[in-house]
């Protein structure tokens, strides 16, 4: 449960699927407009999947859906694709053993 | 006030015009035409301003390399006697990590001039980070609007990476999913703030890169006693392109300008279901093309990125080309520099190959890189999403199915497009709403849109039935 003034994630449609423009292609026009932005939680308190109003960083109030506290960034390096180290070699080699650029 | 969309982009030109303080309607000449110098020396701002603001927000004089493996490289793969020698201007060293940061700096220095609090801008790439970054230093608030995720909620790496960083800058990030509909967010955002749009496009932000054209005059003349041949800029909106050809024309400096954008012919930008399938998230054919023939469909009335004005040519390069010259650049030169920063490098990789060994030819920006913005997670989430990474020749790549590794370096290519096809596509959108044959004025105006002459342009206006 996430209280007043805790950092929190929320989400929210912009536009239903029904209220988008006529030019763009039917994959896009067939799924609503989203948005997700990050702020303090006004409210008392929430659960996730409660509708809520936060403050961003601004000084915005906007209003949606509670989808998560304390919001983390989960980015990382990815996988290992052998690929790149296959480049290195090939680079090297042709530029100072002799293989054929 | 409706906030519905239809009733937030009827409002459009008031909002525009309330958010960036100028009246577009000033520069409007006979029919089509409009007085594109007039609205660039407009902006209140010289060249030696935008010089002496970027210096006091510690923006620009980025340092020159020269990449003397990568030019032994090229000249491997050359005939011989080719082979230019390649530099790269490391704009990556910009306080927010990219050239963008000469777009944004007198954007938010004229903003916080005007009394505007705070500033807005519609950008999932490097400007957003530009914009949160100068709004940090000059002390106004920053809302960045980006289109992130498909409907599956699935992020971009360097998009959500972009979104980290300007939060970390200190900007407010709403992250939307796939649609052109994120400029109606865009107005109801600067609708509901009174902050200044920091457009892309306007004339403070595209003479704000002329300082990059400009540098490369001079550093080359300093260091080398000479100009460089030819300038390779990575194309999307066009600014890139716009501001440096002009900054290198300020600066004396006759190089070659060359755009160069990664080909994704057959994906389609809008298309929700295609926006993970590409690896390239800016300087490709997706925006390249469009802007250059189209440029007024940005957030502006009139765009002051008109790039067919200023390019001599105009070449394409793969996915997997620019990948491949990223690594280059780590393992060879030393240098981790973010993919979409190296667009240029690796045309100028294949380009310099035409060239005598005697010339120069420069790669003008490269671009930070961190997690999720670097060839690793980029390419580990191509695999996720079902693209085929392998070797071969990168001329068979098909965006969006494969990204295909040269399996030698001398299968780099830098391939033309035509110009003249540009050109006409250009004219053609211009005139779509002409019934009338054009005025003489009309058609000069044209002619210095496309670099055309005049047979060039009545010959297509006659094609066109004008």
């Amino acid at each position: 449960m996430a209280k007043k003034n805790d950092y929190v994630r929320i989400h929210r449609a912009i536009l239903a699927a029904e209220e988008r423009t006529g030019k763009l292609p039917e994959d896009t026009k067939s799924v609503p407009l989203e948005m997700w932005v990050k702020g303090w939680l006004q409210d008392d308190s929430a659960d996730l999947g409660d509708t809520v109003t936060v403050k961003t960083v601004v000084g915005r109030l906007e209003t949606g859906v509670l989808m998560e506290e304390n919001p983390c960034y989960a980015l990382n390096y990815g996988e290992y694709v052998p690929e790149i180290l296959e480049i290195d070699r090939q680079l090297r080699s042709v530029l100072f053993e002799g293989e054929e650029a | 006030m409706d906030r519905s969309y239809n009733a937030v982009t009827g409002r459009k030109s008031q909002i525009i015009r309330d958010a960036i303080g100028v009246d577009y309607s000033k520069y409007e000449k006979e029919g089509i035409a409009f007085d594109y110098e007039a609205m660039m020396n407009d902006t209140g701002y010289t060249l030696e301003d935008h010089i002496r603001i970027q210096r006091e927000y510690n923006v620009g004089n980025t340092p020159v390399f020269e990449l003397h493996n990568l030019t032994a490289l090229a000249r491997k793969c050359a005939k011989p006697g080719k082979g230019a020698r390649i530099f790269v201007k490391d704009e990556a060293s910009n306080p927010a990590g990219s050239f963008k940061e000469r777009r944004a700096a007198a954007s938010v220095y004229h903003a916080k001039k005007m009394g505007y609090k705070g500033v807005v801008a519609a950008t999932s790439g490097n400007y957003g980070a530009a914009v949160a970054s100068q709004a940090a230093m000059q002390g106004l608030k920053c809302i960045i609007v980006q289109e992130c995720y498909d409907s599956k909620g699935m992020g971009q790496p360097e998009i959500v990476e972009k979104a980290r960083k300007c939060e970390a800058l200190g900007a407010e990030v709403l992250q939307l999913t796939v649609g052109p509909e994120l400029f109606y967010e865009t107005l109801l955002m600067l609708e509901d703030t009174g902050y200044f749009n920091a457009s892309l496009y306007s004339a403070f932000g595209v003479s704000g890169v002329e300082t990059l054209g400009w540098e490369l005059g001079h550093q080359f003349l300093e260091r080398y006693g000479r100009h460089p041949d030819v300038v390779v800029c990575a194309n999307a909106g066009g600014g890139n392109l716009t501001g440096t050809a002009r900054g290198l024309k300020k600066a004396g400096c006759p190089a070659q300008v060359v755009a160069a954008s990664v080909d994704l012919t057959g994906l389609s930008m809008a298309s929700d279901q295609q926006f993970n399938r590409k690896s390239f998230t800016t300087a490709h054919t997706g925006f390249g093309v469009p802007y250059a023939t189209d440029p007024d469909h940005s957030d502006v009335p009139r765009s002051a990125a008109r790039p067919l004005r200023y390019m001599d040519r105009y070449v394409t390069v793969r996915q997997g080309e620019v990948f491949y010259i990223t690594e280059a650049l780590a393992t060879l030169e030393g240098m981790e520099k973010g993919p979409a920063g190296n667009t240029s490098l690796a045309a100028a990789f294949a380009l310099a190959q035409e060239l005598d060994q005697d010339q120069i030819i420069v790669a003008q920006e490269t671009e930070y890189t961190g997690a999720g913005k670097h060839i690793q997670p980029q390419l580990a989430f191509a695999r996720k999403n079902g693209i085929e990474l392998k070797f071969g020749d990168p001329a068979q790549e098909i965006p969006g199915q494969n990204i295909i590794f040269p399996e030698k370096p001398s299968l780099i290519k830098a391939r033309d497009m035509d110009l003249d096809r540009l050109r006409r596509s250009l004219i053609k959108h211009q005139v779509k709403n002409c019934t009338a044959p054009l005025t003489d004025g009309e058609v000069a105006y044209l002619m210095e849109e496309t670099r055309g002459s005049e047979a060039f342009v009545r010959k297509t206006l006659e094609e066109l039935g004008l």
